[in-house]
């Protein structure tokens, strides 16, 4: 190996000669190649990723480059591959929530409500009004967080980081309120089969109600900040065209699709939950560009607040639980200083009171209940689009197959045909605005 | 987009028809009525280790899925009449027709309609659930697999690909079903019809191995590329945690004592 080798090694594949940089300086690069060997073609294969902090995780992108132009790209995931759907198979129905939360770990509600929606269409209960009522709310609560740290990573992502800053600090807004009420920010669980984990603690109404004030302000501000911001349009504007035909072929949901113009929200078009009582739009924009998405996204945001304002008007006291104590988990819980746990009251019951009561607790809790065999498929709209899940049950205390249809899986497939022809800074913005979550990619 | 358009069905026609459809629904036949799943011995997960738990002479037979009959509730019923109109063939195409979730005689429960499809079909049949204008499936939502493993008849068409299919147009969903044997388990792709499969098969073929002929790059998508094995089959070593500790190991989920 000659010293001028160092900068740039070389080895010869089937495809040509092949150099290898990294660090250097890419003119000293070029003139030491061109000295021994004189550049035929501009082609240069750059691997953008898995770790990168543009790529929104860890994707990594292989992009074919003539000049700054894109000719191809490939996008290659699987680096967070954890196996969850198998996981699921190995635990009772109500520990697959746990499982299951982690996926899209940006929209841990939707993930758990899917889930139980679906398990709860096998058992063929309807959980109680109030409890649908607060998974709608959470639900709406989490689309606004999510569609904040797509805005704020995907502003980052360009350059503009006070978006990244207020993104953020909204988004913690919104976390408050899922904390309040889970005990956690993130990776919930709380969302279970049959119910939810535990009544809105007091003072919930309240902490919305300022929410809603406060999270109008923020999304009031980030129009004002980002929505005249000359650079910021025109690094996403005619950024990344993706049609409605193109769309529905690559199976592109969510603020994607309807950026390219097309309605299609199933809060809307095939409701649950009870979505089709409330009064909100279905923003859309006719761009089909990364500027489009940005502005549903911003949209949608203020919708859901308008969701949340009319749901916790409707709130009214009742059982949070299906009426099946088969099914409804036996303990109450409730928030202590040092997490969620069993309540005193239920323990002095179960340890002191009523020895039927144990075994109840105890045979629920650790075998779990069964579901009747069969399969069902449940979709809800994510923030991201279709957000599936197919579950399987051979009729035993645990699932025989869970699989979810990950949105950002889906729609990561169409970041080659938002990418090609494109500029090689142009891909940054289309990933961004097609927001991926490689939690929920690789699950 | 409105609501389902109003489709005129042929009187004179339909009679023999929907009874040849009841008929091939109900009729036992082919690889897709071997039974779901594997038949369960005791209560937990050890077999001979000493259960005294009093559970441990359940039996539980593997579940079999009936084949639903007309009628079927609905929009299924005109999905069908449709299918067929557009597509004499779906006679022999669809091997049986199941309505999930929903107990037999219960037309007021909303249910979920599952086509059982041969796989030499399924392109043919894919295509016209995309474009008749009765049907319009233009939206795959989803690809996936399911193995209903059997250690008692290994020759059994136990690897399912599940196709979840949207109309756009009539906001109706249906789901199709291929099942293939692990010695022979390739079915067509659908890249060609719905690009949106891509990632999808290979998802299913790096879980399953499932092979799906005719996609432009069937390589694993979630696992390492020199991976061994395909994860998601149920009969997968799953290895256990090799964590010793004074000559203690932890077994494998699936070989731990618990309830089942």
């Amino acid at each position: 190996m000659t010293s001028d080798e160092t900068y740039a090694p070389s080895r010869q594949t089937t495809e040509g000669r092949i150099y290898n940089l990294s660090g250097g300086d890419w003119d000293d690069m070029l003139a030491r190649v061109a000295s021994q060997d004189p550049i035929k073609e501009e082609r240069l294969v750059l691997n953008l990723g898995p770790q990168h902090p543009s790529t929104h995780g860890v994707l990594r992108m292989v992009i074919e480059l003539e000049g700054e132009s894109v000719t191809d790209m490939r996008a290659v995931v699987g680096y967070l591959h954890t196996g969850i759907e198998k996981n699921t198979e190995y635990r009772t129905w109500t520990q697959g929530v746990t499982f299951l939360t982690r996926a899209d770990y940006l929209s841990p509600i939707f993930n758990e409500t899917v889930y139980c929606l679906a398990v709860e269409k096998l058992l063929g209960v309807t959980v109680p009004s109030r409890a649908q009522l607060i998974r709608l709310i959470l639900m709406e609560v989490n689309r606004v967080s999510s569609h904040w740290v797509a805005l704020a990573t995907g502003g980052m992502e360009m350059g503009a980081l006070t978006a990244m800053t207020n993104g953020l600090r909204a988004r913690e807004r919104c976390l408050d309120v899922l904390e309040m009420v889970t005990g956690l920010r993130m990776n919930h669980a709380f969302v279970r089969p049959g119910g939810i984990a535990q009544d809105l603690p007091e003072g919930t109404v309240e902490k919305i109600e300022h929410w809603i004030k406060d999270i109008r302000g923020e999304i009031a501000g980030l129009r004002k900040l980002l929505g005249g911001q000359p650079i910021w349009i025109k690094r996403l504007k005619d950024v990344g065209w993706l049609g409605v035909e193109g769309c529905i072929s690559l199976g592109v949901t969510g603020p994607m699709l309807r950026a390219a113009g097309l309605p299609w929200d199933l809060r809307k078009t095939q409701p649950y939950l009870g979505y089709d009582e409330f009064d909100f739009e279905v923003p859309t924009q006719d761009g089909a560009d990364c500027w489009s998405r940005f502005l549903v996204r911003l949209d949608e945001m203020a919708e859901s607040v308008k969701i949340v304002e009319q749901a916790i008007e409707r709130l009214e006291p009742g059982p949070v639980w299906v009426d099946d104590p088969k099914i409804a988990w036996p303990a109450k819980l409730s928030i202590g200083p040092d997490g969620m746990g069993n309540s005193l009251e239920h323990v002095q019951k179960i340890m002191n009171g009523s020895m039927e009561s144990l075994i109840h607790h105890f045979k629920l809790v650790t075998e779990g209940f069964r579901v009747p065999p069969g399969q069902t498929y449940q979709a809800v709209e994510s923030p991201r689009g279709e957000l599936g899940a197919h579950v399987v049950s051979d009729g035993g205390t645990r699932p025989y197959r869970v699989h979810l249809r990950e949105p950002s899986f889906v729609n990561l497939q169409s970041v080659a045909a938002l990418a090609i022809g494109g500029m090689i800074s142009d891909v940054i913005a289309s990933v961004g605005s097609v927001d991926p979550v490689m939690g929920g990619v690789d699950r | 987009m409105g609501g389902p358009v109003e489709r005129p069905v042929p009187e004179d026609s339909s009679p023999q028809q929907d009874a040849a459809a009841i008929q091939k629904s109900t009729v036992s036949q082919g690889p897709n009525d071997s039974p779901y799943g594997v038949a369960r011995h005791g209560m937990f997960g050890v077999a001979g280790s000493g259960d005294t738990s009093g559970y441990g002479g359940l039996r539980r037979e593997p579940w079999h899925v009936p084949a639903a009959a007309r009628p079927y509730g609905s929009y299924f019923d005109e999905i069908v009449d449709t299918l067929i109109e557009a597509m004499p063939a779906s006679f022999e195409a669809v091997t049986k027709v199941v309505i999930d979730g929903r107990p037999p005689g219960r037309l007021d429960l909303p249910g979920e309609l599952t086509l059982h499809v041969r796989r030499e079909h399924l392109i043919a049949l894919a295509t016209t659930l995309r474009n008749d204008p009765g049907l319009r499936f233009e939206f795959c939502a989803s690809v996936s697999g399911v193995d209903y493993y059997n250690p008692d008849d290994a020759a059994s068409n136990r690897l399912h690909a599940v196709y979840h299919l949207t109309s756009m147009t009539y906001r109706r969903r249906i789901r199709l079903e291929v099942s293939v044997s692990v010695a022979d388990p390739h079915i067509p792709s659908m890249t060609a019809l719905y690009p949106t499969a891509d990632w999808q098969e290979r998802e299913t073929f790096d879980m399953f191995g499932i092979v799906f002929d005719g996609h432009p790059g069937l390589t694993r998508i979630l696992m390492p590329d020199d991976w061994d094995g395909h994860p998601q089959r149920k009969d997968y070593p799953l290895g256990g945690i090799p964590v010793q500790y004074k000559g203690a190991t932890i077994p494998p989920p699936d070989e731990r004592r618990a309830y089942k």
